[in-house]
């Protein structure tokens, strides 16, 4: 097939795609590393029986699952329907169900096990004989982050790195590494036997509508983009609280941390969406390029710098929603003399000429008094006032603040006047829900993110140097809290976080409420 | 958790009574709860006959997310005089306190004939403004949408209740001339043409979209205009030009010109087939390449044979839609704009003339 296309002069766009909703994509075999692990079972198999209801898979599609346990392809199937009858976010329909696990086999095996890759590229031809035409390949790592460099090594000797005829295509989850040195050797492992083209970095954060929202909301108005810098812009808040604790994950977290967790991943690209200038196109590179050069513009503290713009702290016993609530350290499986971070606070800049000495506040945490993440945006007062303030709360600048969790939407406070005899202003805000203006349920995160590995479309994917630039703005802080004595300071379960944190905020500028 | 809903009713009523009473169901809730926001996103204007408001008021319930944030449903009522009217609005509540709770509202007005002619009169006042409004009458009332028609910016039809397709054609193109139309019978067909279009997207495949000979489309008895549709559709994305179709017994036979050969349509309905809209399509081409897909279990059956002889078979993966969600999806699509059901719809005309 591959050497009839090199004769014949390449064929025209498919002119019955045009207005179509759901574009064609390639027949695709896709395969699961940790095909039974917590991640597949709650959030990849679901996801895939629903892009099968809503007939959105490639039309030929195939999956093939492998981990270390043992077992058949109809217990594997059985595994899958169960895990998809239980998380799936709609009820399965049965034959939608049955026809999506005809097409499903199981490689058992450690994944350092050479007969595993064999197994594996086996069922690959035999999808392809059976079909009469290649499939694309994609090889998701729903592994340990240990796995990554060994899977991918595999992949390259056994040659499943590539395919005649095909694309072959391999999907990463986070973390991708723990500190900048080991992001970069990941990086280049991975690189060794792949090209960058090839590498799906999953952040799941980027599949969220809301988040992607934010490209529309800065790049589809015009109302904005000329207030979008540092002449009109005084500061950013950018928050992610949790009003739960760390529940049972306390094997993951106490190695981890917030600022690891949610600081270097998260909430570093919701930074650099907010802040990125325009792309001339909307294509991976084009969108990565800016991101990354947002990244490159924030200069990463010296260690002395540190404690002067990043505080952490730990949450200690209090009251959450009524109820008495444990400490960080009481925390089943935590050790007594953690220092783990459960808040993270920090002060960036973005050294550009949009940006250039507009502080952006960034802050996240466990045990908080809220779940909320968003991002607010304040304006800089206007320059004179000529009303008088007595009576009122005054005249306070204006805000946006966007909002993508819990209600997702975009607000604007704007001062207006009180009803009356008298001129006093309050602050009110105007409010856009998404709830309130589109019927659509958002498909889950991963919904939309295997739909573009199978499309081929990296903009939601993070690119190695974007990773690396992440971990260079975070390793001086983790380096500076690694080396420090001393307590680590404690806010109450169910508060807004230690009183520590006012310390970083400069001026007349306020932390918002939680 | 649904919430209970506000009503207010109102006998021998106005349009201005009716909004201001809707002004006052939103003020109510909101000195409720600050929690109760009202949806913005599509009215939706629906006329029937008053003995079909049960099924349709079933139809709208049964259509899930899709609800229009306002529906006006005007039940017409022989010899009525004056106008009745119900408000109410209602809002499904996810159940966290600091969950925001969108209502929906809904207007029944009762209606006499007499009031058709002006139907947007009593309508255009009743509307939020500032989004778009949809009309659907789907059992019949032209005088009602052509009344409307300068007030709403989309239509809802669904041209298999016209029992000659010519006429249903012919009525849409109308229409489309001045509004844009949302057309079930078209949305029908949308998995069909999604799964077309993916069967021929593979490069060495993409090229015998110009060798194809013979289309043969399967339909239930009622849904030819569904499948005259699809011809059309695959007709104007591939350049040919459509002739007449013929009647050959049941079926309809025609020619379209394409670039390198003729191409045989054909129309066959499916006495079988219980829901409507197609219910199989086969396409060969003159290299010998067959490829045809059916209703099936878990989606739709794919069978392809290829010039050198080799068959293979396999499931197009995708859950039935059902009528519900069909109109669901009906409603949804009058906020999007599809620039090919227009040359589709042109192409079908001529296959009718």
């Amino acid at each position: 097939m591959a050497s009839t296309a090199k004769q014949e002069p390449p064929a025209q766009e498919n002119p019955l795609s045009e207005g179509l909703e759901r574009l064609p994509v390639h027949p695709t075999t896709l395969t699961i590393f940790g095909a039974v692990g917590d991640l597949s079972k709650r959030k990849l198999l679901p996801a895939i029986y629903n892009l099968a209801h809503e007939g959105a898979l490639p039309e030929r599609f195939n999956l093939i699952g492998s981990s270390r346990g043992v077992m058949s392809d109809d217990e594997f199937r059985e595994l899958a329907r169960e895990s998809i009858r239980s998380f799936s976010r709609r009820r399965a329909d049965e034959q939608v169900l049955s026809a999506l696990l005809e097409h499903v086999r199981y490689v058992a095996g450690s994944f350092d096990d050479p007969e595993v890759y064999e197994q594996i590229a086996a069922c690959n031809r035999e999808f392809d004989e059976q079909a009469g035409i290649v499939f694309n390949r994609a090889y998701y790592l729903a592994t340990a982050p240990a796995f990554f460099s060994v899977v991918v090594g595999r992949l390259g000797e056994h040659g499943l790195d590539h395919n005649e005829g095909s694309e072959v295509r391999v999907v990463i989850e986070k973390p991708i590494g723990t500190n900048l040195r080991e992001a970069e050797g990941l990086n280049r492992s991975v690189l060794d036997v792949l090209d960058e083209e090839q590498v799906y970095r999953i952040d799941h954060y980027l599949g969220k509508e809301t988040v992607q929202n934010m490209l529309a909301f800065r790049f589809a108005n015009g109302l904005f983009e000329p207030v979008w810098n540092r002449n009109y812009i005084d500061y950013v808040q950018i928050t992610s609280s949790e009003d739960i604790g760390i529940g049972t994950r306390a094997g993951y977290y106490d190695g981890s941390g917030a600022l690891r967790d949610l600081v270097q991943n998260h909430m570093l690209q919701l930074l650099t969406l907010l802040c990125m200038e325009p792309p001339v196109a909307f294509s991976a590179d084009e969108v990565r390029d800016e991101k990354v050069k947002v990244l490159r513009a924030i200069h990463p503290p010296t260690l002395e710098e540190v404690m002067f713009m990043a505080v952490r702290a730990q949450y200690g016993p209090g009251v959450s929603a009524g109820e008495a609530a444990k400490g960080y350290l009481e925390e089943e499986d935590v050790p007594p003399d953690s220092t783990t971070e459960t808040y993270a606070a920090l002060r960036l800049e973005v050294d550009n000429w949009r940006w250039a000495g507009v502080p952006i506040y960034l802050r996240t945490g466990k045990r908080l008094a809220r779940k909320v993440t968003e991002i607010a945006v304040t304006l800089k007062p206007v320059p004179h006032l000529a009303f008088r303030q007595e009576g009122s709360v005054g005249v306070q600048p204006n805000q946006i603040v966007l909002t993508m969790q819990p209600n997702e939407g975009v607000s604007i406070s704007i001062g207006a006047k009180i009803p009356g005899t008298r001129m006093r202003i309050r602050p009110v805000n105007m409010q856009f829900l998404y709830g309130t203006a589109f019927m659509s349920e958002s498909p889950e995160a991963y919904e939309r993110l295997i739909m573009d590995v199978m499309r081929g479309d990296a903009t939601l994917f993070t690119r190695d140097d974007e990773v690396e630039a992440q971990w260079t703005i975070v390793d001086p802080i983790l380096e500076a809290w690694s080396n420090a004595s001393g307590p680590i300071p404690q806010y109450s379960a169910g508060s807004g976080g230690p009183e520590e944190a006012d310390a970083l905020i400069e001026g007349e500028h306020r932390w918002r409420a939680i | 958790m649904q919430t209970g809903g506000s009503v207010w009713a109102g006998q021998d009523t106005t349009p201005s009574e009716i909004e201001t009473a809707l002004r006052d169901l939103l003020k109510e809730r909101h000195a409720r709860s600050e929690a109760y926001v009202p949806a913005r996103v599509l009215n939706l204007v629906v006329v029937t006959d008053r003995e079909w408001r049960g099924e349709i008021q079933n139809r709208l319930e049964q259509v899930g997310r899709y609800h229009a944030s306002r529906t006006i449903l005007c039940c017409v009522e022989p010899g009525r005089e004056v106008i009745d009217a119900w408000a109410t609005m209602e809002g499904d509540h996810a159940g966290r306190p600091s969950d925001i709770c969108v209502l929906h509202e809904q207007v029944v007005l009762d209606v006499g004939p007499r009031h058709l002619d002006h139907l947007e009169t009593i309508v255009d006042p009743l509307v939020v403004t500032d989004i778009p409004t949809l009309i659907w009458s789907p059992h019949g009332h032209p005088e009602a949408v052509d009344a409307m028609l300068d007030m709403a910016q989309v239509v809802l039809i669904d041209s298999i209740n016209e029992p000659e397709p010519a006429a249903a054609v012919r009525w849409a193109s109308e229409l489309a001339g001045r509004a844009y139309v949302v057309d079930l019978a078209w949305l029908r067909s949308t998995p069909w043409r999604e799964r077309v279009a993916s069967t021929f997207d593979p490069e060495q495949w993409r090229r015998e979209l110009g060798t194809i000979s013979s289309v043969t489309v399967k339909h239930r008895p009622d849904s030819r205009v569904a499948g005259l549709l699809f011809l059309g559709w695959l007709a104007r994305r591939l350049g040919w030009k459509p002739g007449s179709m013929v009647g050959q017994g049941d079926a309809l036979h025609g020619i379209a010109a394409a670039r390198r050969q003729d191409v045989t349509l054909r129309l066959e309905p499916e006495q079988a087939m219980s829901a409507p809209g197609l219910a199989g399509i086969a396409i060969e081409t003159a290299s010998g390449m067959r490829i045809s897909l059916d209703r099936g279990s878990g989606g739709l059956s794919a069978r392809r044979q290829t010039r050198g002889g080799r068959e293979s078979s396999w499931t197009v993966l995708g859950a039935s839609r059902g009528e519900a969600g069909i109109l669901g999806e009906g409603i949804r699509q009058a906020l999007l704009r599809d620039p090919t059901y227009g040359p589709a719809l042109l192409a079908a005309e001529q296959m009718v003339r």
